[in-house]
């Protein structure tokens, strides 16, 4: 009988030669992530009366919820975590300056196929875009690791998620995740382990997959993947990782999953979540005209340099509505350089976007807020109430053209109105 | 994990996300009794207010949804809850129940038949629940999760039984 990836990749992380979906088994990370989480994690360690760590270079640590401090007890605990990370040697340290945690670390080559990596952030699913197994813990968790390198997990099944592509004209990963979201609802797949098949995935770009990835999370599942394939090997192969410093893991052909599901993307609109659920999904033509107050163009499903670009390319010669607050927040500092060098930064500047320092900024509540009965339309992956601000306001999810085309209109809109078929 | 733990009940329903348990804006606190001010806040004050006279907390499906901030769980325990039934949970805040050293019960037939304000008892060793005069069966934790249960959560049980025990380390 075949496996799966997260069976393949569970019990080579646990050394043992099979697993089967229920069983409980002690794994072995190859890198713990925390955020702003680490502070806590360091205060744990005092706690338990320990200063040794099972393996400091699997440790990584990116300042990235509130950067840079808002308040000076969360300068205090950012000093804590330079400090700590100066005093125990860790390499893998990213001050405020850095961008997502998810992003910075992919960029750095550090996330590679075949690897366990945990993290103090439920979107920690992402990594599966490079064909590496991640998710979510809570900090005590990832301080039980800094100390014994272990932590349990139960075998996850899996469920087979396969796109068909190209997808339509006009829509993109975002909408493809939105619309299995509202058909699978918030806990669809909670406890398993998502696998993207299928023609849309093979050769899709590293960005799309994180968003792929990234999403996966609210629908509940534990991890997310695709399968690496030469797309993957030659990104790593850019960032100066070879071939031979990691060792792939794919599914059988014959693994068997708890269910099957298919999304046709040829026939696909864009797709919004509404307040204030992320399953709370509907086709674009349903809630256009929707006034909003702000657009946010950030967080780790939606800021990459590929998204910016996106959005550029209807923002371009166009302005924000009066009126419109359009808050856009790369997700990494190499990003922010891409967007300078070629343009698509001083595009979004002149169209009136108030561009941030990169990080999870308004997603995480730090900046960008709501007053009460405002509206913000955000390529965020989560719209729950009081996330950003006012527990009276409202969020809506979208793709990063759908959020331009809302910046321009100051109304849901459909980016098909602004977009030239080639 | 002997005896009966339970009280009064508050009950929600499916999806209660983890912006709504405790919001991120209070995150800067791991101090159970200053997160319990502000859970569930934005669910207003009288569900706040009830929440504080509570013991138990009933969710429906997928409760927990979300982030996987801990302090999901921290804020229920500064809240005086003993423990959390719903019809299923979200993963992370499952763990983050277990390692802080709140039992969460999976058991839908209790969430269901559970009403706001009413009572719930439930003895964990044996794996039953009462509920409105009814009792109801779920499968009892592994040996390995009521270890940490009992010694209060995670980092007291790596206290308590890994640490002293410990092999030198690698590097």
């Amino acid at each position: 009988m075949g496996k799966t990836f997260a069976e393949k990749v569970l019990a080579r992380a646990a050394g043992v030669a099979e697993v089967r979906p229920g069983e409980i088994v002690d794994v072995y990370p190859d890198l713990y992530m925390s955020h702003m989480a680490s502070w806590r994690c360091i205060r744990t360690m005092e706690k338990l009366g320990t200063d040794e760590l099972y393996d400091r270079d699997r440790i990584a640590m990116v300042m990235d919820h509130i950067s840079p401090a808002q308040t000076s007890k969360i300068a205090d605990d950012q000093r804590l975590c330079r400090e700590y990370a100066a005093r125990k040697g860790i390499k893998k340290f990213y001050d405020v300056n850095a961008g997502i945690a998810h992003v910075v670390l992919t960029e750095e080559g550090y996330i590679r196929p075949g690897m366990v990596v945990i993290g103090t952030d439920s979107h920690t699913t992402i990594y599966g875009a490079v064909g590496a197994f991640g998710t979510g813990v809570g900090f005590s968790e990832l301080t039980a690791a800094w100390v014994t390198g272990k932590l349990w997990m139960k075998i996850p099944e899996s469920l087979k998620v396969i796109i068909e592509g190209p997808l339509a004209w006009g829509t993109s990963s975002k909408d493809v995740m939105l619309k299995l979201i509202g058909d699978l609802t918030a806990d669809g797949a909670t406890y398993c382990s998502v696998e993207f098949h299928g023609s849309y995935t093979e050769g899709l770009s590293i960005s799309d997959r994180m968003t792929l990835c990234n999403l996966a999370m609210e629908f509940g599942a534990k991890n997310g993947f695709v399968r690496p394939d030469e797309t993957v090997r030659t990104y790593l192969a850019g960032r100066g990782v070879a071939q031979g410093q990691y060792s792939e893991v794919h599914p059988d052909e014959d693994a068997v999953y708890v269910k099957s599901v298919t999304v046709d993307g040829r026939s696909l609109a864009p797709q919004i979540a509404c307040p204030h659920a992320v399953d709370n999904v509907k086709p674009i033509d349903q809630v256009a005209g929707t006034r909003v107050d702000q657009v946010f163009i950030g967080s780790c499903a939606n800021a990459k340099y590929e998204d910016l670009v996106e959005a550029a390319k209807i923002l371009k010669g166009r302005k924000v509505a009066a009126g419109v607050r359009l808050l856009v927040s790369p997700a990494s500092k190499e990003i922010v350089a891409r967007t300078v060098k070629d343009g698509t930064y001083s595009i979004l500047l002149e169209a009136g976007a108030l561009i941030t320092n990169p990080g999870c900024s308004a997603c995480a509540g730090d900046g960008g807020v709501m007053a009460d009965g405002e509206v913000t339309l955000s390529t965020a992956n989560r719209n729950f109430k009081g996330r950003m601000g006012s527990y009276n306001a409202e969020i809506y999810l979208g793709s990063p053209a759908v959020a331009a085309a809302t910046a321009i209109r100051g109304v849901i809109t459909d980016p098909r109105e602004f977009l030239r078929r080639d | 994990m002997e005896g009966k733990i339970g009280g009064k009940v508050i009950k929600f329903g499916d999806n209660v996300n983890t912006d709504v348990i405790i919001p991120g804006r209070y995150l800067v606190s791991i101090d159970p009794q200053e997160l319990a001010k502000h859970a569930f806040e934005p669910l207003g004050p009288e569900a706040q207010q009830r929440l504080w006279s509570s013991q138990v907390v009933v969710g429906g499906s997928n409760f927990g949804c979300g982030s996987a901030r801990e302090q999901a769980a921290t804020c229920l325990i500064g809240a005086g809850v003993k423990a959390v039934v719903a019809k299923s949970f979200s993963r992370v805040f499952f763990r983050n129940c277990i390692n802080t050293g709140l039992p969460a019960v999976q058991c839908p037939e209790a969430a269901t038949a559970a009403a706001d304000d009413g009572e719930m008892w439930m003895e964990l060793e044996r794996g039953v629940i009462e509920v409105q005069g009814k009792s109801f069966r779920f499968a009892p934790y592994p040996e390995s999760l009521k270890q940490i249960l009992d010694a209060g959560g995670l980092i007291p049980y790596l206290a308590k039984y890994v640490l002293p025990a410990r092999q030198p380390m690698k590097a």
